[in-house]
């Protein structure tokens, strides 16, 4: 699986897409392939503010309940609500199935993030192959 | 916004890495099936001393495939534990809470070891191999202390105890075609060994293996004890395989053991059972036999406890009735508000569709003729459960050759 070149990553796993100081938030085809089937995505509430580095949801597989990690600072501009009904489409479509988009508060943090290769790399130490 | 911290939430990062048990820690166990694991590309997880795959594709297809098909499990990190001599019954049954007196050559029976408490040193499969020869099949996480506690109980008795929980490769066959698979490699008339009951025969050319009706899945099936090596291990593993392809087989970890485990509510040691649980309070009295005539350890206490009033909580199963799932040692409250107790297991159910859980409540809520409200506390939010009869799922009509 190739991670998109126009996406930014985290070492918690989230990616995000960022398009005028407007970014879209999901979880990477990694995090989607180690927690294996996903059973619920719980997501924010529209108008929260979310900071950098703090919990804004979770997802919870058939084993486990993980907690999600904010890519950036940010108010919660729109949810996506098709995940409530098909969870499973981030099992299947992981770097399409966006969880939350967010009108960024400070789109410099952006830069503080890893890039495709970055993340990649970081992928593969973690996993040691 | 759920807070930081909860009770078993855990960062991605920190779950994708494990369930947080530092390598170092201990050395882990390995069955003889592990090289084939990793090649099927198995997530591989710690349990009871032990590297084990939890899944290989998925928990859902896995689980799926034992209630409609077939699936395979390498259930090696089981112990087996073998009590020999003249009196062998006797030992089985001072530690044994069911009346194994009862037992036939060739039959199995489902029983707990106890503390002089009442409460479970571990729940064991009994296994009647000769008159004098009885196989005690014990939880891998238990297996150290239970071959020292067997050893002590059966101390005053003439015979002799062995761990042989390494000589065997222990492999379960479950699900509605598992007797369709097996009867392609073996010339045991399967059909003729009734639930529970367990004969020796030739399987994949190897002479002597043990093939029993039993399994933790709540689905019909076989387990197999062969020799221990590598390469039998994995010809074996192969030609289950190949024989149930034309079912669908499929590979099964750990995590759809737990998940079939659980909606057919049977227990499992650590969460539903331990040494701070009695038997009433498991609802396991039905295998307690008080009147077998032999005074067994934890009988005594049984008695009081039965003659005290019974036990002020017990084993429920819940349904989750709002959206939520609730996970292990996730807290328990009433209407008013107040804790009433815990769950002991908790999952989303694949073939049930429905979020499930074990827990334990005072009895005042556990009148199975009626369905009790409670909330469980999931991540700071209240989310509504119910309780609602065990098991969650039953298998629709036993095949043939089964009886109940």
């Amino acid at each position: 699986m190739s991670y998109p070149e126009q996406y930014r990553y985290t070492r918690e796993h989230e990616w995000i897409e960022v398009q005028n100081d407007c970014g879209k938030v999901g979880i990477t085809d990694h995090a989607q392939h180690t927690l294996g089937d996903i059973v619920f995505v719980e997501v924010p509430k529209i108008g929260t503010h979310v900071e950098k580095g703090r919990v804004f949801g979770s997802v919870e597989s058939v084993k486990a309940v993980s907690d999600l990690y904010s890519p950036v600072s940010g108010e919660v501009s729109a949810v996506n609500e098709e995940l409530s009904g098909s969870p499973e489409h981030v099992n299947a479509n992981a770097h399409g199935a966006w969880i939350m988009q967010l009108k960024l508060s400070n789109p410099a943090e952006v830069e503080t993030l890893l890039t495709a290769a970055d993340y990649e790399k970081f992928v593969a130490e973690e996993t040691g192959h | 916004m759920p807070h930081h911290g909860t009770v078993k939430s855990k960062a991605l990062a920190r779950a994708l890495r494990g369930n947080g048990v530092p390598a170092t820690q201990t050395a882990l166990r390995k069955t003889a099936l592990h090289a084939i694991h990793r090649s099927l590309g198995a997530k591989m997880v710690h349990f009871g001393g032990w590297e084990m795959p939890v899944e290989y594709g998925g928990i859902s297809a896995e689980h799926m495939a034992v209630r409609t098909g077939v699936g395979l499990f390498d259930v090696s990190h089981m112990g087996d534990i073998q009590l020999r001599g003249p009196q062998s019954l006797d030992a089985v049954q001072q530690f044994s809470m069911n009346d194994a007196s009862r037992l036939q050559v060739g039959q199995a029976q489902y029983s707990a070891m106890l503390t002089p408490e009442g409460t479970f040193v571990d729940d064991i499969l009994v296994h009647k191999l000769s008159d004098n020869d009885y196989l005690i099949v014990v939880n891998a996480g238990t297996r150290e202390k239970d071959h020292a506690w067997i050893r002590q109980q059966a101390q005053p008795f003439k015979g002799h105890v062995s761990d042989y929980s390494d000589f065997y490769t222990q492999l379960a066959i479950q699900g509605p075609n598992a007797v369709d698979v097996l009867q392609k490699l073996t010339d045991l008339p399967l059909g003729e060994i009734k639930n529970y009951w367990f004969r020796w025969g030739k399987v994949c050319g190897l002479y002597n293996v043990m093939v029993a009706r039993t399994g933790y899945t709540g689905e019909d099936g076989f387990e197999l004890y062969i020799p221990s090596d590598e390469a039998t291990g994995a010809r074996v593993w192969h030609e289950l395989l190949a024989a149930g392809e034309e079912f669908g087989i499929l590979p099964c970890g750990l995590g759809a053991r737990n998940t079939l485990r659980l909606e057919a509510a049977m227990p499992l040691y650590g969460h539903e059972i331990s040494e701070t649980i009695n038997v009433w309070e498991a609802g396991m009295g039905r295998y307690a036999k008080l009147d077998k005539g032999v005074e067994f350890t934890g009988a005594a206490a049984l008695r009081r406890l039965r003659d005290e009033g019974g036990p002020a909580r017990r084993l429920v199963g819940l349904e989750m009735v709002d959206r939520g799932i609730a996970r292990d040692g996730y807290k328990l409250f009433n209407v008013a508000g107040e804790p009433v107790g815990e769950v002991t297991s908790g999952s989303p159910a694949p073939f049930l569709r429905k979020n499930i859980a074990l827990a334990y409540l005072p009895i005042e809520y556990t009148d199975p003729a009626q369905s009790n409200e409670v909330w469980v506390e999931i991540r700071g939010a209240m989310v509504k459960a119910q309780t609602t009869p065990m098991p969650f799922y039953k298998r629709p009509k036993p095949a043939q050759g089964q009886t109940q």
